[in-house]
């Protein structure tokens, strides 16, 4: 189990994953939004999604876990 | 002239309205969101009201409520800023509606330049030389590669509907426009909804060099020069400086009356900038065109003497330009440096508490300040929370006081860009004057780790 984390202190703006999707290294995750910039956080790694911990519309911090991917 | 004036923004720019509006004796009336509480602007203001939350729609995207504080507090204009409603027709059409003079264009002009296709039409016929392109969306990967072989290669591929360097990638095979189109398409739709993609020539090793115009409401007309933005990080500008260490007078002078035209044939009012994009053999293209006052502006006021919000004012309020083409000075050399709360390697944004702010002081040394030193900077709004701006009687002069500037700049709390623009100045490319758009990756950032 691996963990996908926030790299900045802002808002998530798009989760365009589900549970128990499959994804590929480089894949976007999760999009967050801080100070007028969408940057898009990518798995490193294949997998499927374990879960998501975050909703659309959440503050999250630097290093707060977004989602686990097995 | 207008007498009270609200400022439909926050910041560093609201400060810059404010001052000289104080300066003209103009009653000044700020909106601010709840995360802007305790921002200095809020306290320079004559008044100040509370908009609603901290998310821009609740606060400074909230038209009706910021046109119902106008109304109450009896401001007879308002002042957008840049950002936020500066480029929103229908809020200036609202204004017009109330009775409240919007400071800018008209509402026509507005939404002409705010689209893609319907401005650089208008600009064409007003003869601005444009980038080779198509003015409507690609029809698919086929259509893309053909139209390439036409406008030669590389090409550059664009959403629509992108910004921020989202969507856009230059390409210089068929094959790799091939895949480009295949995959900003997908990108387009998933971030924006939208996948309409256009594509133009790349032109290559360009500068980004833009002309201020000032026009009043009775036909005339005037250029204050130009601004050379080619230093760049995700296609956002971080140092911008005038006169163009690039531009010989000619050019200058060609361009300067080839905006004026431009302005002209569209009924332009206001302050304005038409950006263009310059190739290496001086040759000069429309860009688009920004149709409210510029982040940069201050370099303009420092090589003219001119105070461009002072200006915007007076024309809103219905005076005529008290000077001529032929009286617009251009003396010294400016440069602006934008301190951006981010991280100066990975340029992600650095939100968080100011601990200590100390600024360097000295000849030619001014400072635009939206923050203090105990402000909290939230995630809220764009990064920038100052801009130094230095002038010298030369370029060099001028890079060297920068140089000297930054080293004794210091913010403590929030990690800031001052490294990376120390870096840039300090550069030989830099000092030379070799600063075309891709200056930062070629000669700062060797892993940035954001897509663009």
């Amino acid at each position: 189990m691996a963990e996908i984390k926030s790299n900045m202190a802002g808002s998530v703006w798009k989760i365009l994953v589900e549970p128990g999707e499959q994804v590929t290294e480089g894949q976007d995750i999760i999009i967050l939004e801080s100070m007028k910039m969408e940057i898009p956080i990518a798995s490193e790694q294949d997998g499927t999604i374990a879960e998501i911990k975050v909703n659309e519309g959440d503050f999250v911090n630097d290093g707060d876990v977004l989602a686990t991917i097995e | 002239m207008l007498k009270k004036i609200l400022i439909a923004n926050r910041g560093e720019i609201a400060e810059r309205i404010i001052k000289t509006c104080s300066r003209l004796g103009i009653k000044t009336v700020a909106v601010y969101s709840e995360a802007d509480k305790e921002a200095p602007f809020v306290e320079s203001a004559d008044e100040a009201y509370l908009l609603g939350g901290p998310r821009v729609q609740e606060s400074y995207l909230n038209s009706a409520k910021i046109l119902e504080i106008a109304k109450e507090t009896k401001a007879e204009g308002i002042h957008p800023g840049y950002g936020f409603l500066s480029e929103n027709a229908e809020f200036a059409k609202a204004c017009e509606a109330e009775g409240v003079v919007f400071i800018g264009p008209s509402p026509k002009v507005i939404s002409l330049m705010g689209k893609k296709v319907e401005s650089r039409i208008a600009m064409e016929a007003a003869g601005l030389p444009l980038v080779p392109g198509i003015s409507r969306p690609l029809k698919d990967a086929d259509e893309a590669a053909e139209l390439a072989g036409q406008f030669g290669y590389p090409v550059m591929l664009k959403a629509s509907a992108g910004g921020g360097g989202i969507g856009m990638q230059a390409c210089s095979t068929e094959a790799e426009l091939r895949k480009a189109f295949e995959g900003n398409q997908k990108r387009a739709v998933m971030f924006f909804g939208n996948g309409d993609m256009f594509l133009e020539k790349l032109i290559e090793k360009p500068r980004h060099i833009e002309i201020q115009v000032l026009a009043d409401k009775h036909g005339n007309t005037v250029y204050l020069w130009e601004r050379e933005c080619s230093i760049q990080r995700r296609h956002q500008k971080v140092l911008e400086e005038a006169p163009s260490p690039f531009l010989d007078r000619e050019t200058r002078e060609a361009m300067g009356k080839a905006a004026v035209e431009a302005a002209k044939s569209i009924g332009y009012s206001n302050a304005g900038t038409i950006e263009f994009l310059v190739d290496e053999e001086k040759n000069f293209y429309f860009l688009e065109m920004n149709t409210r006052l510029q982040v940069e502006h201050p370099i303009t006021e420092e090589i003219t003497g001119l105070d461009l919000v002072e200006e915007q004012i007076r024309i809103a309020s219905g005076e005529s330009l008290g000077f001529q083409q032929k009286d617009i000075v251009l003396k010294g050399h400016a440069i602006e440096v934008r301190i951006y709360a981010e991280d100066p390697k990975t340029m992600y944004p650095s939100p968080g508490k100011i601990t200590n702010l100390k600024l360097p002081q000295g000849t030619g040394i001014r400072h635009e300040l939206g923050v203090t030193s105990t402000s909290h900077v939230t995630p809220f709004y764009d990064p920038m929370i100052a801009k130094l701006v230095i002038k010298g009687r030369t370029r060099g002069e001028a890079a060297a006081r920068l140089e000297e500037a930054l080293a004794q700049y210091h913010v403590e709390g929030i990690k800031t860009n001052i490294p990376l623009l120390s870096e840039i100045v300090a550069h030989e490319a830099f000092k030379s004057g070799d600063t075309t758009t891709d200056f930062i990756q070629k000669n700062i950032v060797k892993t940035n780790t954001i897509s663009s």
